[in-house]
């Protein structure tokens, strides 16, 4: 739906003409920084929805604070949002952004020395006060010293404009503050010649019961628009055309959102309740705060007490016949694994969403890091072996808990489901799926009481029975002391107890026959190196892999989907290489699996800033290996 | 027509592992005893407990059973009775399991009102880990890992539950049988968490820990039995009784003093600070058994599952091709 036209408002179409000269380029990566109250994620999410509905592919990473409000403007309150918005297909948020806006002096200091030399740079030039500068820890004033001169500085007066496109809405000066994001995003829409409808609509979404704010902001939207179109500030604007997207039904969605339509999309294919158990906890919040809306499917969230209560609640609801999930970060995980262990012995199906971030201890919360695998794999006292999936992308977060919901409830196992924090609060376009082509979950519960045993095993997968209260003729006791093969009596038998650890540890090795093929992206055949990754790391490789391949390099991608079990040919398919570089937000821990399991002598590329790899780190690297 | 259960149909075929002469065993008894009362089908009934010597129990008794782990099983009921609400489902806990590592679950689990049956087994010791106290030893015990007496203060179980405003606080004796028996059928007829606290003897690390309650020669002497309407009479031959001093409750000899009935203090299981008052009674007061509390208040399981049952009033079904098409769309031809 287009904007109605007002008068002298007609270039706020998309559609309309434009006055100034417009240049092509290929793809734009733009940080919107600023103050954690500036608003700076909600002007990167409306201008990714502007990119995206222009037919650009998009990657986008928004970078925040865990404080909410950090003192305003101090360099631990900036927030900031990339978009990477392309012409061409899109693997990541960008390595650099090519233009920047920094709403103060805190907020330019945080992210400046990531803008290349000749960068846009626009900032908010009355946000350069004494005082903002002195709480920045800038003893001369950058916008004046020539420190920029490298960068294509624009000031705007983005204050003073909003505070006189908005003199006669009555607003007081901190809600006209808080539009000033507004202003800039149309400004920023111009610049790039985005259409502003989406935004139009979903300020009026958002603005619905106060029509006095929705008025301000539009009006600050629109005068920064225009104020692009009608200034002599620039001299041209830039055009990405639409890149070659493939048709269908889109969505841009963040990764958490992406995993809570999974698993709601598993429990409605396998016909059961949805159930949640969590507690708060960042960056896995936002499942809950999905979840929690979806009630009619029927979905329970309970807000649990403690991370412990949240997975206890879930392996209730587990014996109960629920799809059951719990979702948390690092700090949660270590509460969890002992309830995790009691899901592994019981053999209740479980899924354990691990939105990791960068630890140890609290680490940074907001930011991410792999460096659970390990935790997961062998975190629980005793053999206590589980599936392992983690997602590859945004969008993947969906296939990838839809994924883990149908081993669980085939396997009767809990599963742990790893994405992290950039992937959960990233945003992608999502081809939609059709409910009807994604893979049946069969939930079979056993209701036959001749010949039932509780821990009687299926020949083919040796998943135990699901037979929940309720059934007449199945009550029988389960627990997480050692108990007898099939009876499921307790038992002290030392070759019972090694029996049943051997099959609980066949049942989840046999896993390997739900897992495709290793896709081997370069060359099938071998080469010189494969860079080996599992995560979120995948589109950083998959760029950095093919711009070498571009420049000639023997060298090649795997990505693991499952890192437990592994897939049966993975093995062979490292072996097709010379060498093996495995690249890893950690110090080196599916490295640590794969020499342990395969004798590879393989080797790390490793960081752990809290930031993603950049194309660039992987690339440079590559070269690096290639030459020792 | 499906002919009456009875306790046998109630008992397991798992060989009872608890020690000689431990209260457990009565308990157990008179649970399997009173299930058949109730009503209820096998089927339908979880006991789910934590870990301890009580919270052996499930593997005992012929329903659906989860022994789980130490101090969560009312987080994993909660699970459990939230999505199951049919179900009839018991928690089994003990003094460390409910009180100490467990000790948040349970206060959550009472705040929450959720539609359990929660039986404490307090014997005021560590019995599976062979003798250390407890949070409801009292000061000063001896024992393995207090060579010097232990300088923790104790929880009271009875005004744990009433702290938490749970909505249903009763306590009663592994060998008063009868009286178990009653109150686990108040307690199961009661909507919402039940918790019923039972005195329970540990012959091998805590022996005789409630004798003056439970002895048959001397407990009348010191059972404080409450009846709701009644006036709180106790002794031997009905002699004493609670008055109140002003904002002090006091023992009076009736007939003695100018006491008589009239002169009590009524129970009433519907007053909060009335329930606080008799459940901080300590010797040389008399040690209360029965119902200190009871009231209706919406059940958290119920409230959720009206949640649901609105939301699918209000927004239909859920339609899964709707939802994931919601949002920031558009289409690519």
């Amino acid at each position: 739906m287009a904007v109605p036209p007002e008068a002298g408002e007609a270039a706020l179409s998309g559609s309309a003409p434009i006055r100034k000269p417009s240049s092509a380029v290929d793809a734009i990566v733009i940080r919107f920084a600023g103050d954690s109250g500036d608003g700076m994620q909600l002007a990167g999410m409306n201008f990714t929805t502007e990119s995206a509905l222009a037919g650009n592919d998009i990657a986008t990473v928004p970078d925040f604070p865990a404080e909410i409000r950090a003192p305003a403007g101090t360099l631990a309150g900036v927030s900031a949002f990339q978009l990477n918005f392309s012409s061409r297909e899109v693997f990541t948020a960008g390595d650099e952004p090519n233009a920047m806006v920094a709403m103060n002096p805190a907020a330019l200091k945080a992210n400046v020395d990531d803008l290349p030399s000749n960068g846009i740079l626009i900032v908010d030039k009355e946000a350069f006060s004494e005082a903002n500068l002195k709480k920045a820890g800038y003893n001369t004033n950058p916008l004046t010293d020539g420190s920029l001169d490298k960068y294509q500085l624009f000031q705007v007066d983005v204050t003073k404009l909003t505070t006189l496109a908005l003199h006669d809405t009555g607003l007081n000066n901190r809600a006209v503050m808080r539009c000033r994001n507004l202003f800039v995003l149309g400004l920023v829409s111009w610049l790039y010649q985005r259409p502003i409808d989406s935004t139009v609509l979903s300020l009026e979404a958002k603005f619905k019961k106060t029509p006095d704010l929705l008025d301000a902001n539009l009006k600050a939207l629109k005068a920064g628009y225009n104020y692009g179109d009608t200034t002599e500030l620039f001299a041209s604007s830039y055009q990405v055309p639409a890149a070659k997207i493939a048709p269908g039904f889109y969505r841009n969605i963040t990764g958490n959102a992406a995993l809570s339509l999974g698993l709601v999309a598993a429990a409605v294919k396998a016909n059961r309740p949805l159930f949640l158990g969590a507690y708060p906890i960042t960056p896995a919040s936002d499942i809950l705060h999905e979840l929690a809306a979806f009630k009619n499917f029927p979905v329970y969230t309970l807000q649990a007490e403690d991370e412990i209560a949240g997975v206890g609640s879930a392996i209730g609801a587990a014996f109960g016949g629920a799809i059951a999930v719990t979702c948390t970060a690092g700090p949660g995980m270590d509460l969890k694994e002992e309830a995790i262990g009691l899901a592994v012995k019981a053999e209740l199906p479980l899924v354990i969403c691990d939105i990791q971030r960068a630890g140890p201890s609290t680490g940074m919360p907001t930011k991410p890091e792999q460096a659970d695998l390990l935790m997961a794999m062998y975190g629980r006292h005793g053999e206590s072996p589980l599936p392992i999936i983690a997602a590859s992308s945004v969008t993947d977060c969906f296939d990838a808990a839809y994924e883990a919901v149908r081993l669980a409830v085939k396997y009767m196992t809990p599963v742990i489901l790893m994405t992290d924090a950039l992937l959960a609060t990233g945003a992608e376009p999502w081809l939609v799926p059709n409910p009807d082509q994604l893979k049946p979950i069969e939930v079979n519960f056993w209701t036959e009481p001749e010949g039932f045993k509780p821990y009687l095993r299926d020949e083919e997968t040796l998943r135990r029975p699901w037979a929940i209260p309720g059934t007449p003729g199945l009550e029988h006791r389960i627990g997480g002391l050692s108990t007898e093969h099939l009876t499921g009596n307790v038992s002290y038998s030392p070759s019972n107890n090694e029996m049943m650890a051997r099959l609980r540890a066949r049942k989840i090795a046999g896993i390997t026959r739900e897992i495709a093929p290793t896709e081997i992206l370069g060359d099938p055949s071998g080469g010189d190196l494969v860079v080996v990754g599992w995560g979120s790391t995948f589109g950083t490789i998959r760029q950095a892999v093919k711009e070498a391949r571009a420049k000639g390099k023997k060298v090649s991608q795997i990505h693991l989907r499952h890192l437990n079990p592994l897939p049966a040919d993975f093995g062979d398919a490292l072996r097709k290489f010379k060498k093996v570089m495995v690249a890893e937000m950690n110090l080196g821990q599916l490295l640590k699996m794969i020499r342990a399991e395969y004798l590879i002598d393989a080797f790390g590329y490793n960081k752990i800033q809290g930031r993603p790899f950049k194309v660039s780190e992987i690339g440079n690297r590559i070269v690096r290996a290639l030459e020792a | 027509m499906a002919t009456a259960l009875t306790r046998k149909d109630f008992t397991s075929d798992e060989e009872v592992r608890w020690c000689p002469g431990c209260g457990d065993y009565a308990i157990l008894a008179q649970v399997q005893k009173v299930m058949p009362e109730l009503g209820v089908k096998r089927e339908n009934t979880v006991f789910i407990s934590g870990i301890g010597c009580s919270s052996r129990f499930p593997y005992y008794m012929n329903t659906y059973g989860f022994h789980t782990i130490h101090g969560r099983a009312p987080a994993i009921a909660t699970g459990l009775k939230i999505s199951r609400p049919e179900l009839d489902v018991w928690v089994v806990t003990g003094d460390g399991d409910g009180l100490s590592i467990g000790g948040n679950h349970l206060i959550h689990v009472l705040r929450r009102n959720v539609d359990l049956n929660i039986l404490l087994f307090n014997n005021r010791i560590y019995g599976l880990t062979k003798g250390q106290y407890s949070p409801t030893s009292e000061p000063g015990k001896v024992t393995k890992s207090t060579p010097f007496g232990s300088v923790d203060f104790p929880f009271n179980p009875i005004t744990v539950a009433l702290g938490a405003h749970a909505t249903f606080v009763a306590r009663t004796i592994d060998v008063e049988q009868k009286h178990l028996g009653e109150m686990l059928r108040r307690a199961h007829s009661h909507r919402g968490a039940a918790f019923v606290e039972i005195l329970q003897n540990c012959n091998i690390f805590n022996d005789g820990a409630f004798n003056d309650v439970s002895d048959k020669a001397i407990k009348s002497e010191h059972q404080l039995i409450l009846q709701h309407g009644k006036p709180l009479v106790f002794g031997k031959n009905r002699d004493r009784g609670i008055r109140m001093n002003g904002m002090r409750p006091e023992v009076v000899k009736l007939g003695a003093n100018d006491a008589s009935e009239t002169d009590l203090v009524v129970h009433d299981e519907t007053n909060l600070a009335l329930a606080f008052m008799l459940g901080n009674f300590e010797p040389p007061m008399p040690t209360p058994v029965g119902v200190f509390y009871a009231i209706a208040r919406p059940t958290y399981d119920a409230a959720m599952n009206d949640q649901l049952k609105d939301a699918a009033a209000k927004q239909g079904a859920g339609d899964l091709g709707k939802l994931l098409r919601r949002g920031d769309t558009w289409t690519v031809s």
